[in-house]
């Protein structure tokens, strides 16, 4: 593991924390992105938030009985025997089977029925061929690849999907085990060596749901976040036929500095940009960066000044993330980040 | 006047004091083979270790006070929660049930001299201490396992996990099962073997039952850990590729050799806490536990059906719903044997005369909490929400009721139920009740909200989160709430230790508790019973006139067995007494062992497995000397 320079952190750390305000306050603001089951936005995680309602009705009213009796215990402390009925050890062992086992089964069996019979169908992965959309999402230590019609495009972190419109999300894994939720959506699906596992995605309405990796997958585990953006279905085919297109070309004398300098630089060894030498797998593909509203898988925002913080000294905002600080100078980092955004 | 009248029988008393007495000082401690002595350094043993889990969950409490905390570096927080799990599970919760309040409670309340296997249950104490001291040692070093405590492969495997600290996970957990097991034979073994003539196994009191439970659960399940950290091992240390899925294994076989200890652990964990709450309800109520048939079986059910349960660990893997549809099933059905005792426990309080003293408030919060996470578990065995909220807070806050709430709190309970036996002086009542409302605020605060941010999609394990998620506010008074219970458990051990110096003198019975170990004195003499009693029901100290009988026989000298270092033996199932068994002396020969087989563990653990050969041998010549002593005091 790479240790963070002693004299920086500091700094670093104070700046990451803005980051994080800018990213979380973007996310407040904009009313999207939230990570809660409740605010669900399909009729699947609809489903699993109405199960949960009912789940806690019935357990509020579980505990409230036993509290009572506890009460009545408490009040009743300096009588022998069970209120109304006194000392007859019948109506105690009575109470213990009426609770203990009548009403359990009364409950269980319908919770059974509807949670693991009913509902495990309605939020079940569509069988294979049952969807027009299939997309692979790929985890990585510590971020996600999305690979859409068979990596004709080819992006990370942001998923875009079509509205209203069932998707067959792929989840495989590149090296340890991640697990895909993007809790208002759907249920979560781990990603698992030698695994192809398969989950529904769907969304009521265009917007933005934040997930995370949710099984923990080292040192960066907090830091694996990502969203999935649901768009009108027009839209999104254009997305997609724009995702599928080369890199665009650098049209600054500074962006073809950069250009030179990220194909001759270890960037170009990692990461993959579409019509470029830069064939590399092991890092996110940068052939459309700029169309990521995010960097280092949803850890800060993707604005000029992040950027070159990130080419800068990566391990400072994402101590252990798998990119090494490649002690470029401030200028080159500059240089290289204007071809970087030219990468609409 | 100085003349001293001896009491009747004092003979035979002056005689077993002879005969049962150990050496003096440190060496007494070092050498003893008596099983109070064994729970008492157990004890005190687990209670470091407790302080030190609670310190690593402090740090993760404060790490995660607001976003983006400094606290911990990822990498210091990584250890800091395997550690937190490893030892709560491993080095306080089973050390703290089984060996101390099984260790020191047990032979009491079945009237037996001690354990059946009196040096082997001296191994395991020097075992469990060595292996503790060896998983220490690797956080001392910052070496500390860092893959979580279900450290799951491949992230544990060589290949992401290079360095030394998951070898520390792997072979400690074996080593720290070899005592765990011995343990529990040792437990069968005396359950089954020493009951007191008379108590057959309908007249065995619940607490014995919870522990015969356990011990069965510990011996069938802590051979799939030990095989799980052994592949672990094979593959990490000699290339094997047991969980390599490239190469033909399945990492998914780790996950369910390790659920299919880790499930039956969390009942191994919780039954005791449900035989010490079924120690303290009738004492407290003064009346006899309703249903005691009924509420034996279903602590022996629920320890047989959590071997059923384990995929519910592992209901996102992927698997078809045909085979988790079973395994919630079976999550469901575990759902009536926990409610059977919980309302025989309610129904005892109600149509008793309760009593609310600290041991009794301590087993009222834990009904509470039980209640709380167990209707948490019901709703995690409804797949689809658990495919929503696994490994989110939600689960934390769920397994924390349970094991924290529900295991935890009737430890604590006991703590204050048994001291005057285990000192012969009372408690401070009222910092007492204190320490209850302290430690039960604190667990409430802590753990509640967890379930909230959970839903809002909180997930485990992560050592910071970001702002504008709506975590920050929950988590900061989750943190409060860690330190208010922290007050709380301190006040536990401050009270406990000025009473030990201060406290007034308990006698022999200050609550008119219902099993034998009230009977004798506070502390108990070294063979417990100067008169092995004779038993005609469960609650053996209500029927006085069974006792006044013994005293009448010590004055006889009928079963008072002093002519040796001996305890009576009988039968499984009616307790009729069928042999004589010499117990073995006090003996260096355990400790000795437990250091021998720690370097083999040490050995393993850094490849030099020709030396590791070197100390089993080693282990081989302190057996002859254990056993060439043999029952030669």
């Amino acid at each position: 593991m790479v240790k963070p320079d002693p004299h920086r952190p500091r700094r670093a750390a104070t700046r990451y924390a803005a980051a994080v305000v800018v990213v979380g306050g973007a996310v407040v603001v904009s009313g999207c992105g939230r990570q809660s089951i409740i605010s669900n936005k399909s009729p699947q995680a609809h489903g699993i938030t109405v199960l949960w309602w009912w789940m806690l009705g019935v357990a509020a009213i579980v505990f409230a009985g036993a509290v009572t009796f506890m009460v009545i215990g408490f009040v009743k402390r300096r009588t022998p025997g069970m209120p109304i009925f006194g000392r007859h050890e019948l109506a105690a062992q009575m109470l213990v089977l009426v609770f203990g086992i009548g009403i359990p089964l009364a409950v269980l069996i319908p919770l059974f029925g509807v949670s693991d019979v009913y509902l495990v169908q309605q939020t079940s992965a569509p069988l294979p061929g049952t969807t027009k959309l299939t997309i692979n999402v790929i985890g990585h230590q510590w971020w996600w690849e999305a690979r859409y019609e068979n990596g004709r495009a080819v992006t990370a972190n942001e998923i875009h999907i079509p509205a209203r419109t069932r998707v067959n999300v792929v989840a495989t894994t590149a090296d340890v085990i991640h697990s895909f939720w993007v809790p208002q959506l759907n249920r979560k699906i781990d990603m698992i060596p030698g695994q192809r596992n398969r989950v529904l995605l769907y969304a009521d309405h265009p917007g933005k749901y934040r997930g995370q990796c949710s099984q923990y997958c080292g040192l960066q585990h907090a830091n694996m976040a990502m969203y999935v953006i649901a768009q009108p279905p027009a839209a999104f085919r254009a997305w997609l036929k724009h995702m599928a297109t080369r890199a665009a070309t650098p049209r600054t004398a500074q962006a073809r500095a950069g250009e030179r300098l990220f194909m001759n630089s270890q960037c170009a060894s990692c990461h993959f940009i579409g019509g470029t030498p830069a064939q590399g797998t092991v890092g996110p593909n940068l052939t459309h960066l700029e169309s990521r509203s995010t960097l280092a898988a949803g850890t800060i925002p993707n604005t000029r000044r992040w950027l070159a913080d990130w080419i800068h000294n990566p391990q400072n905002i994402k101590p252990g993330v798998r990119m090494p600080d490649l002690g470029l100078s401030w200028a080159e980092v500059h240089t290289i980040a204007a071809y970087l955004e030219e990468l609409k | 006047m100085a003349t001293v009248i001896r009491p009747r029988g004092q003979q035979y008393v002056d005689l077993l004091d002879r005969v049962w007495g150990e050496r003096k000082g440190l060496v007494g401690w070092l050498t003893t083979t008596d099983h109070k002595r064994i729970g008492i350094m157990y004890f005190f043993t687990a209670l470091a270790f407790f302080g030190a889990g609670g310190v690593e969950a402090l740090l993760i409490r404060t790490q995660l006070f607001g976003p983006n905390g400094h606290v911990l570096s990822p990498a210091a927080y990584d250890q800091i929660f395997t550690m937190h799990g490893v030892t709560m599970i491993f080095l306080f919760v089973i050390p703290m049930t089984t060996g101390a309040f099984g260790n020191y409670l047990l032979p009491l309340m079945i009237g037996a001299r001690d354990m059946a296997f009196p040096r082997m249950n001296a191994v395991s104490y020097w075992i469990y201490l060595a292996s503790g001291i060896f998983m220490y040692i690797a956080l001392a070093q910052g070496h500390a396992p860092n893959a979580g405590w279900f450290d799951y492969v491949p992230l544990a495997s060589k290949t992401y996990s290079p360095s030394i600290n998951i070898d520390y996970y792997g072979w400690g957990l074996i080593f720290n099962g070899i005592a765990s097991t011995a343990t529990s034979i040792n437990f069968i073994v005396t359950i089954f073997k020493l009951r007191a003539p008379g108590m057959s196994l309908n007249r065995m009191p619940l607490f014995c039952y919870a522990f015969l439970a356990v011990s069965f659960a510990l011996l069938f399940a802590l051979p799939s850990l030990s095989v799980a950290a052994l592949f672990l091992e094979l593959d990490r240390q000699l290339g094997f590729q047991f969980y390599t899925a490239s190469h033909g294994g399945n990492p998914l076989l780790w996950q369910n050799l390790f659920w299919i200890f880790g499930h039956p652990e969390v009942y191994i964990i919780i039954l005791p806490a449900f035989g010490i709450a079924t120690a303290i309800i009738p004492t407290f109520t003064k009346r006899k536990m309703i249903f005691f048939p009924l509420v034996a079986l279903s602590e022996i059910l629920v320890a047989f059906l959590g071997f059923g349960v384990w995929v519910h660990h592992m209901f996102t893997v992927g698997y078809p719903t045909a085979t988790t549809v079973y395994f919630a099933a079976a999550s469901l059905i575990i759902t009536i044997p926990s409610a059977i005792q919980l309302f025989a426990w309610i129904a005892t309080i109600m149509s008793g005369t309760p009593e609310f003293k600290t041991p009794l408030l301590f087993i009222v919060g834990f009904i509470l909490f039980f209640i709380i996470g167990g209707l948490s578990g019901v709703m995690l065995a409804a797949i689809p929400f658990d495919q929503q909220v696994h490994d989110s807070y939600f689960v934390i806050a769920h397994f924390h009721f349970v094991i924290f709430g529900a295991a935890v709190f009737p430890i604590l309970g006991g703590m204050y139920f048994w001291f005057p036996k285990v000192t012969g002086r009372m408690y401070h009542e009222g910092w007492g009740q204190f320490s209850f409302w302290c430690t039960f605020v604190g667990t409430l605060v802590t753990f509640f909200p967890m379930h909230i941010v959970g839903l809002m999609g909180m997930v485990r394990r992560n050592y910071t989160y970001p702002a504008g998620l709506g975590f920050s506010t929950l988590n900061a008074l989750e943190t409060v709430g860690a330190f208010v219970l922290a007050a709380g458990l301190v006040s536990i051990v401050a009270n406990l230790l000025i009473s030990y110096h201060k406290g007034a003198p308990a006698g022999n019975d200050p609550w008119e508790g219902d099993t034998l170990e009230w009977s004798t004195t506070s502390p108990p003499p070294p063979y417990n019973y100067p008169v092995i009693p004779t038993v005609t029901s469960p609650y053996a100290m209500w029927d006085t006139a069974d006792r006044e009988l013994d005293n009448k026989r010590l004055e006889r000298g009928e079963g008072v067995f002093a002519l040796g270092h001996r305890t009576p033996g009988s039968t499984v199932q009616d307790a009729e007494v069928d042999e004589l068994l010499e117990m073995p002396p006090h003996s260096i020969w355990p400790p000795v062992t437990a250091l021998a087989l720690a370097g083999v563990f040490v050995m393993l653990l850094l490849q030099h497995y020709f030396i590791a050969l070197g100390f089993a041998a080693v282990i081989a010549l302190t057996l002859i000397g254990w056993h060439r002593h043999g029952a030669q005091p």
